[in-house]
């Protein structure tokens, strides 16, 4: 049996050169609001996918845009250079997020440290039914879009958001964890039943798709 | 190595991000472990499904209303000095 590909590098969704970003966070720091909407551009699509995934919601994903930069744009001067801007962005955008996400839910408490002893991650999926044909040949591109989506919302915020940040967006473990406040080890056991979730639950949609029964 | 043991490992495995002697041992225990075989491709390609699919793009003209809001709460809120 052939082992499986291995992944390629995870290259981040964010295109920046660090030197001219640099320049441009400096310039904004002066004031100069032209600077700021440059870095508005590069990251806004970004911070929305960002701030769907966790609160899944248009309006309040719109509401952490806006947010999200107004609050970098006022905070601008404590942004040290020490990590890179949209990681320091990617904070902000994360926390703005989770706070939507708990007026909305205002009868629980949403943490990134809730949910943390769920399922045993460690233990084998019971379906390995390999997916064949591949998924995306089986449906149409809304309809894959809509089981994705659905699929995702149904997993914690505190796992949903790692995956998010490591896995769509591209950042490494250890940006992930510094832009969550995560040590590096919960970064990985999140993401590794994230993965494992996600996996299980789309294993359902596929297979009944490819079995014809409803799932 | 037990299919438990192996699970412990994917995401470092995934990421390319153990040494050559865990790995070597990962990729034995696939040789022969149908269910971790499918469990560590089904894994690979939901995370490549998910990367590639454009799940809540920002559309063009509610990219540009946003901006615009934006700029125009930054000159009206600038930070305190």
């Amino acid at each position: 049996m052939l082992h499986p590909n291995r992944m390629p590098p995870i290259q981040s969704n964010v295109a920046s050169s660090a030197g001219d970003e640099l320049a441009l966070v400096q310039a904004a720091q002066n004031g100069d609001v032209g600077a700021f909407e440059e870095l508005i551009r590069r990251y806004d699509r970004n911070v929305f996918r960002i701030a769907n995934h966790i609160t899944q919601n248009r309006e309040d994903a719109e509401d952490v845009v806006q947010e999200a930069f107004l609050k970098a744009y006022q905070n601008l001067k404590k942004f040290q250079g020490q990590s890179k801007f949209y990681t320091w962005l990617v904070r902000i955008a994360v926390n703005e997020s989770l706070m939507k996400l708990r007026k909305r839910r205002s009868d629980r408490t949403v943490s990134l440290d809730q949910d943390i002893e769920t399922d045993q991650a460690e233990s084998i999926p019971r379906e390995v039914a390999d997916w064949s044909p591949n998924p995306e040949d089986l449906y149409r591109q809304e309809e894959l879009r809509d089981i994705l989506g659905r699929t995702i919302n149904g997993l914690p915020a505190s796992f949903r958001t790692v995956f998010v940040l490591r896995d769509v967006e591209g950042l490494s473990t250890e940006e992930t964890a510094e832009a969550l406040d995560l040590s590096v080890p919960a970064v990985k056991s999140r993401l590794l039943r994230a993965r494992l979730q996600l996996r299980d639950r789309l294993n359902k949609y596929f297979k009944a798709k490819r079995d014809g029964v409803n799932p | 190595m037990t299919c438990s043991e192996f699970l412990k490992e994917l995401t470092d495995y995934l990421d390319n991000a153990i040494d050559a002697r865990t790995r070597k041992e990962l990729e034995e225990h696939l040789q022969w472990c149908h269910d971790c075989y499918v469990v560590c491709n089904t894994t690979k390609k939901t995370i490549e499904i998910y990367r590639d699919s454009r799940l809540y793009e920002l559309p063009d003209d509610l990219r540009a209303k946003l901006r615009s809001a934006i700029v125009a709460r930054c000159k009206s809120q600038p930070p305190e000095s």
